[in-house]
């Protein structure tokens, strides 16, 4: 044929065809993405002290194994309450003359996703000691170790904010540990990662591919069926107060043998459940979020947690019941 | 929620298991989350049975063979009377003749030929120096002896000079890259092996795939690429000075690039992306230079028609700038615009740049090695423009169930099914070249390298179309099977057939082979490297993915994939270990030293007796 033997003929389709393929499937849609978007009203835009933080998170390369996308498919529920939409990312432009935008969504979940990391995990000094060392507080955990954000000092003064590093962890070092100021920003831009609501009136757009309605779910206050309190603990309380229920030493209370946990009366837990507690801040361990509020855990997983708690590493108490726990709730208000 | 197990993942977590039976070394795992399960189908269970069947069978066996001896000697004993009988009612005339019959037949039953029917008393002797490779057989071969390179016409030295340095940088950054990669698999075993910044994994990630993505491949095609647009426009080289330049922006940018990463400094993200522009124009820069060679190359053709290689071969170059500069002109890249031109980048890089240039490459040399035309012109041309029209569109496959548009990911998802067309007309077009032709590979050294290249173009390619299903996007994305994929691809068909092509490429021009045993202990590293790379990876993200569905908490996917990730190591070690022969290979190939060979050193004696 004869465009095979006219280079100038030949290339030139090659690259017309290419370049208007190229338009379709990517110049056009991504500058539609572009132009025709606009950020929630109820969004927040970063404060300095986020952006610096979410400079860090690019500079240290997370998004190699964390994503920021819930997918619209059911096995995504985990990371958020509805699937991200484009307006969540309109927000985002060029981060300087030198770099492109971050948008973050990320190719691979080596480690969980961080879209809701802000309300899933709110605490300051959780973030600091898994920073330091993530297998101080997750013992399975394959994530880098963040040293050179932390500095040693001899005498820290009344400012620095110390870290309480498990001993095994802190190898050899004898002064104390105290978060660099780019720690801190990495921490807040964390802790700003939030889904936004939609705004009444919005569609909600629902997660695909629905597992079938279970009988647990359906007669859960019969208690026909027990959920599966160890899970439950795993996915909501185990990163602070551990597997063996112990916490770790002057950062997260431990469980094991705790008055609140195997008092007879499960009100007073529950409420630190839903609530969160400042308590035992003065001792110099975290602040409890409000985990049951911000996971919107259901009473009957309540319950399941609590019975989990009170019945492992040594605790004994009596099983508290889904109904009980519903009457607490209602009580104390979501 | 937790505890609800859909009846039909519990199926085909039966299935999976099954097949994980298949292989012993992974059935622990297996095992140890199937207590719930059937006792049948545990398959700890299920290796007991088969082994205690075993002897079973072969009791059966041998109780069989008895019984058959048993008739067998009763049947003996009845033709021997049946004999006895005739012999008795026969006369002694009768007698006589018959010996002689059966003595006749016997003697033309036992007949054979004597093996010298055809052969002659003269010597052997090779008046016209036909005979290249005698095979000695007075000992063990233990390592079947190759076939030596057949000795072409002279290339100039110039361009073969410059083909051997594009190709001693990009083995350069072949070892620094892999090692680096080889480091990031230990630290998936081992997260605390150290904690130095620049050495942490999200810096040193990009690293790796940017490093055998701009340094190995694109180096080692451009070189390849030089020798190929030349060939086959069959024109004589006037000046290459601008290449030399290509050669050394390309390598500042790798060596600035991976720098700038350890140091933190990157392009927010993108995969294949993260060199800031101001680095990754130096890499273009060359790009464009080496365009402007090859087409200025293909103009001075003496040759009608333009070589099906070169239509591959500039066609990359000319779709990867404009790529490029989708991906780094900043005019649609705010908001999830980044993401979509990230998709098309990121996917265009490797379909458009490493395997449309492969492509254009092994249409040259898989023929040029079989000594026989390439089987259909026709059915390149077919690939050809298929590819452009689906691979263009299908890069959003990465971003499926993203917030994405749904119609753009449904357009990826076609156009991944869609580019099984070219695939199978390119890999039945090898495939065919290679028929009658398969007996070569025994005695070659660089056509298995081809033939595994062809092989994974066919089953990698075949496996991105499967992952784009948004059924099968559902278990296999974000976990480990990218990671996997990838590997086949740009490491079973990217490597793999430039390592033919430099094995094909390099005694030519230097006129040195390299020593045979080498270049097999490389293969078979590398292939086995990577099939245990691969296979353990596939199956753990398979199992994590599944866990995923279950609801099961997170960190207890990531202890599941605990074993997967070493065995990854152990691949990696062998593909690893497996560059350093390569190298050394190369090395030998390009040395400056004369080879000791023992014909021309007896000419010489013979000369100074004479």
């Amino acid at each position: 044929m004869e465009i095979y033997n006219h280079h100038k003929r030949l290339f030139t389709i090659a690259l017309v065809f290419f370049l208007a393929l190229t338009f379709f499937a990517a110049i056009i849609p991504a500058y539609q993405a572009q132009e025709n978007n606009a950020p929630l009203p109820n969004s927040k835009p970063l404060t300095e002290q986020e952006t610096l933080g979410k400079a860090i998170f690019v500079k240290e390369g997370c998004i190699a194994c964390h994503t920021q996308q819930v997918r619209n498919v059911d096995m995504d529920k985990v990371w958020g309450d509805r699937p991200s939409i484009a307006a969540d990312y309109a927000g985002n432009t060029r981060t300087d003359i030198w770099r492109n935008t971050a948008n973050l969504l990320g190719s691979e979940r080596t480690g969980p996703d961080l879209t809701n990391i802000g309300i899933r995990q709110p605490g300051k000094d959780w973030h600091l000691l898994h920073l330091y060392n993530p297998r101080s507080v997750s013992t399975g955990s394959i994530m880098p170790a963040y040293p050179w954000l932390f500095e040693v000092k001899e005498n820290s003064n009344k400012n620095d904010i110390k870290v309480m590093v498990p001993n095994e962890f802190r190898q050899g070092i004898v002064g104390d540990i105290v978060a660099t100021p780019e720690a801190m920003q990495l921490v807040a831009y964390l802790q700003s990662l939030k889904q936004t609501k939609l705004p009444d009136g919005k569609p909600v757009p629902i997660f695909l591919y629905p597992k079938p309605e279970s009988k647990a779910l359906a007669g859960s206050n019969n208690g026909s069926v027990e959920l599966d309190g160890k899970s439950l603990y795993a996915v909501n309380c185990q990163s602070c107060h551990q597997e063996n229920g112990e916490g770790l030493k002057g950062a997260f209370p431990s469980l094991k043998g705790s008055q609140i946990v195997l008092n007879d009366d499960p009100k007073t837990l529950t409420t630190i459940i839903m609530k969160g507690y400042n308590g035992r801040v003065s001792e110099g361990y975290g602040l409890m979020p409000a985990v049951g509020s911000n996971n919107n855990l259901k009473p009957d997983e309540v319950a399941a947690i609590m019975n989990h708690e009170r019945n492992s590493w040594g605790n004994k108490a009596r099983k508290v019941d889904p109904a009980e726990i519903k009457k607490i709730i209602d009580l104390i208000g979501k | 929620m937790i505890i609800s197990q859909n009846p039909q993942k519990i199926k085909m977590k039966r299935y999976f298991t099954c097949f994980m039976m298949l292989l012993p070394a992974f059935s622990v795992q297996a095992a140890s989350e199937q207590n719930s399960q059937s006792v049948l189908t545990n398959p700890g269970v299920l290796i007991t049975i088969a082994l205690i069947l075993i002897p079973l069978l072969i009791v059966v066996y041998l109780a069989v063979v008895k019984v058959r001896n048993l008739v067998k000697k009763v049947r003996l004993r009845e033709a021997i009377e049946q004999g006895n009988e005739i012999l008795n009612a026969l006369k002694d005339d009768d007698l006589n003749t018959l010996e002689q019959e059966l003595i006749k037949r016997k003697a033309a039953v036992d007949y054979s030929l004597n093996d010298h029917e055809l052969g002659g008393d003269l010597k052997a002797e090779d008046k016209k120096g036909l005979i290249h490779q005698v095979n000695e057989i007075n000992t063990a071969r233990f390592i079947p002896s190759k076939k030596r390179s057949t000795i072409r016409p002279k290339v100039d030295p110039a361009l073969s000079r410059l083909v051997i340095w594009y190709l001693m940088s990009a083995t350069f950054w072949l070892v620094l890259g892999t090692s680096i990669g080889e480091y990031l698999g230990i630290k998936f075993v081992s997260p605390d092996v150290d904690h130095i910044s620049w050495l942490s994994f999200g810096r040193l990630r990009p690293v790796h795939t940017n490093m055998v993505f701009w340094g190995w491949c694109s180096l080692a095609m451009i070189g390849l690429g030089y020798y190929v647009v030349y060939t086959v426009s069959n024109t004589v080289v006037k000046s290459l000075k601008s290449a030399w330049y290509a050669l050394w922006l390309i390598n500042a940018s790798v060596l600035i690039g991976s720098i700038s990463l350890m140091a933190g400094i990157n392009n927010a993200g993108g995969e294949y992306r993260e060199y800031i522009w101001p680095i990754m124009l130096l890499f273009a820069i060359g790009l464009v230079i080496t365009l402007f060679n090859y087409i200025q190359i293909i103009a001075k053709r003496t040759t009608k028609e333009i070589y099906i290689s070169n239509w591959y071969i500039v066609s990359a170059a000319i779709f990867t700038v404009v790529i490029t500069l989708v991906a780094y002109l900043p005019f649609w890249q705010n908001g999830l615009g980044e993401t979509i031109a990230q998709g098309y980048y990121m996917h265009q890089g490797v379909g458009m740049w490493f395997m449309l240039f492969s492509l254009g490459l092994i249409y040259y040399f898989l023929p040029q090695q079989l000594n026989t035309p390439i089987y259909s012109y026709s059915l390149g041309i077919l690939a050809f423009w298929t590819q452009i029209l689906f691979y263009t569109v299908i890069g959003t496959h990465h971003f499926i169930f993203s917030a994405i548009p749904w119609w753009l990911q449904t357009t990826a998802i076609i156009g991944s099914m869609g580019m099984l067309i070219p695939v199978a007309a390119g890999t039945t077009n090898f495939l065919m070249t290679m028929k009658g032709n398969f007996h070569k590979i025994g005695s070659s050294y660089t056509l298995p390298f081809y033939l595994v290249g062809i092989v994974f173009y066919f089953s990698g390619s075949f496996q991105g179309t499967a992952e784009a299903f948004r059924s099968a996007n559902l278990y296999w994305h974000f976990t480990d099977f990218t990671v996997a994929h990838s590997h086949l691809t740009m490491y079973g068909i990217i490597a793999f057939m430039l390592w033919a092509f430099i094995y094909t490429l390099v005694p030519r021009l230097t006129g040195k082979e390299p020593k045979h045993v080498l270049v097999g202990a490389h293969f078979w590293m590398a292939f086995i490297g990577l099939l245990f790379y691969t296979i353990p990876l596939m199956i753990g993200s398979t199992l994590r993915g599944i866990a995923w569905q279950e609801g099961q908490p997170f960190i207890d996917t990531v202890v599941t994939m605990a074993p997967y990730w070493l065995w990854r190591a152990i691949g990696g070690s062998l593909m690893w270990a497996s560059h350093l022969i390569f190298a050394y290979n190369l090395y030998f190939m390009i040395r400056q030293t004369d080879d000791i060979d023992t014909q021309t050193a007896v000419f010489d004696q013979l000369k100074k007796i004479n």
